[in-house]
């Protein structure tokens, strides 16, 4: 039975135009994945040099040497490492933000707002340069601290956003038992705000651990620097095709895993612990029909800086 | 002070860069993102699987590597664009699957009940997605389709990394003359995508409140 509405279950007509249909894409996928290797494959004449081709054995043999696998390793960690503290600071700098922006006193509130938009509307490769030039803490600090500080402010507004969201009851019945205002916030209201937002808050990381990448170009040796700059520039230009396949396929292994545990997180929530206030979704048989995420609560479409 | 007013040209030229990069790279990103969002909800097999791959990869790869391959690869493998063309494939590239995302879960939020009537009143594939779906989908997206415009926007700056002259690079350069002014020239670089971002972000609010469909 097709999962989706808005076709009938196809008859044998309609099954065999789409096999068709399909074929041809497919025919049309391998010619073109075959043509590009190919060209990539043949040998290359410039000024009465013939280099050889992409796929010659002289221009991967340096991934036999197990010290460049060390040295990637090495850039693949600090990327990690990177992204690990700024993920830290992020969140604590993100549960301070709404904190503040869910304060009482306006003379709190209000600079708080300010200082958040500001954070906000600011590219993360400027804060990046920013801290580098005026504080001049080096480039692994001032990846650090400008990572943490924008995706805290993001982090932050997704969490106000996740307390905004539940019933007014939870915050009276805290008040009601005496608790004074911060303690109905740190015990009563934040754990579940937190909950309720944890796949967008994952989701932001993954995006954190991406723009670690920006390193590049403020001079923090990460993977994309290791392999690209530092590594093609000590074994020769003629590796650099290869190498950044390699750090294609590592940041794609990488992410890709992370995502997958953000988007289980995401189904766990729907499917499992009933939220208060929750909105009843249409379950997994949306009409784009075979969707891993259903609904427009999808945490990675929060996601894209 | 002085030397953000000395400079105001090369701010300008360097904004003016920038909203280039971003109106064009957005436009192509809106096209390409919604062919990717209608493969992705075709009924043939073959293009929903060609959809999801692309969209899993791209979505997957940081933006400097997405840049890295355009400015720095493609040249290598022999083609010759200049870097500013590069530099809007490879947003635009980057950004596609993102829009292409934004409209699927806005189709997805489309009441399924709302398909089932217009397919029991004999609506086809091709109308009920055009004449129901797509027109209720789309008043849902508008906000997250201007957020990715907003992160967009920040996201130019990294094609100043890759040889393209816009606000990031005359950031970089100004703030390495001008030694002893440069907070104030970063602030002004940083007012400069305020000016973009911020009214961005109240008309995404304001078009949340007006389009929300009310059911």
């Amino acid at each position: 039975m097709s999962a989706s509405v808005l076709f009938d279950a196809p008859g044998p007509k309609t099954r065999r135009r789409s096999l068709i249909i399909s074929l041809i894409v497919l025919a049309l996928l391998i010619a073109g994945v075959v043509w590009i290797a190919f060209t990539l494959a043949q040998p290359r004449e410039s000024s009465g040099l013939t280099l050889p081709g992409y796929f010659a054995p002289s221009r991967w043999d340096i991934f036999a040497d197990p010290v460049v696998w060390a040295f990637i390793g090495r850039g693949l960690l600090n990327t990690l490492q990177a992204a690990a503290i700024a993920a830290v600071m992020a969140l604590v700098i993100g549960v301070l933000f709404a904190m503040l922006r869910t304060s009482v006193y306006a003379a709190v509130r209000i600079p708080t707002t300010v200082v958040l938009e500001f954070f906000r509307g600011m590219p993360v490769l400027l804060m990046m340069l920013f801290i580098l030039l005026v504080a001049s803490t080096g480039a692994f600090w001032a990846v650090v601290i400008a990572l943490g500080i924008y995706n805290g402010a993001i982090i932050g507004e997704a969490l106000r956003s996740g307390l905004a969201s539940l019933p007014r009851g939870q915050r009276e019945a805290g008040l009601s038992l005496g608790l004074t205002r911060l303690q109905t916030k740190v015990s009563v209201e934040f754990p579940q705000a937190f909950r309720q937002m944890l796949p967008v808050i994952v989701a932001q990381l993954v995006v954190l651990l991406k723009d670690t990448s920006l390193g590049y170009i403020v001079g923090y040796n990460e993977l994309i620097r290791t392999t690209m700059n530092n590594l093609a520039s000590f074994y020769g230009n003629r590796y650099l095709f290869s190498l950044f396949i390699v750090t294609l396929v590592i940041y794609l292994a990488v992410n890709l895993s992370l995502s997958w545990v953000a988007r289980r997180l995401a189904r766990q929530r729907r499917g499992g612990a009933v939220t208060p206030g929750a909105v009843p979704l249409t379950g997994d048989a949306g009409i784009g029909g075979s969707s891993v995420m259903a609904g427009a609560s999808d945490p990675a479409d929060a996601t894209t800086e | 002070m002085n030397a953000i007013i000395e400079n105001l040209p090369r701010f300008l030229d360097g904004f003016g860069m920038t909203l280039l990069l971003l109106v064009v790279s957005g436009a192509g990103a809106l096209v390409l993102g919604t062919v990717v969002a209608a493969m992705r909800i075709a009924p043939v097999p073959s293009l929903n699987g060609f959809a999801a791959f692309y969209t899993e990869t791209l979505r997957n790869t940081p933006l400097t590597l997405v840049l890295f391959f355009c400015a720095i690869i493609l040249p290598y493998l022999g083609s010759t664009l200049p870097y500013l063309a590069c530099a809007i494939i490879g947003l635009t590239l980057y950004t596609s699957p993102f829009v292409a995302e934004a409209l699927r879960s806005g189709i997805n939020g489309v009441p399924v009940g709302q398909a089932e009537a217009a397919r029991s009143l004999g609506l086809g594939f091709r109308q009920s997605v055009t004449l129901i779906i797509f027109p209720q989908a789309f008043r849902m997206v508008i906000p997250p389709l201007i957020n990715l415009l907003i992160a967009l926007t920040k996201n130019t700056s990294v094609a100043g990394g890759f040889f393209v002259v816009e606000l990031f690079t005359v950031a970089k350069e100004l703030a390495n003359a001008n030694g002893n002014a440069v907070i104030a020239i970063l602030l002004a670089i940083a007012a400069f995508y305020l000016v973009i971002t911020i009214p961005l972000g109240i008309l995404s609010a304001r078009l949340e409140r007006r389009l929300a469909v009310q059911r």
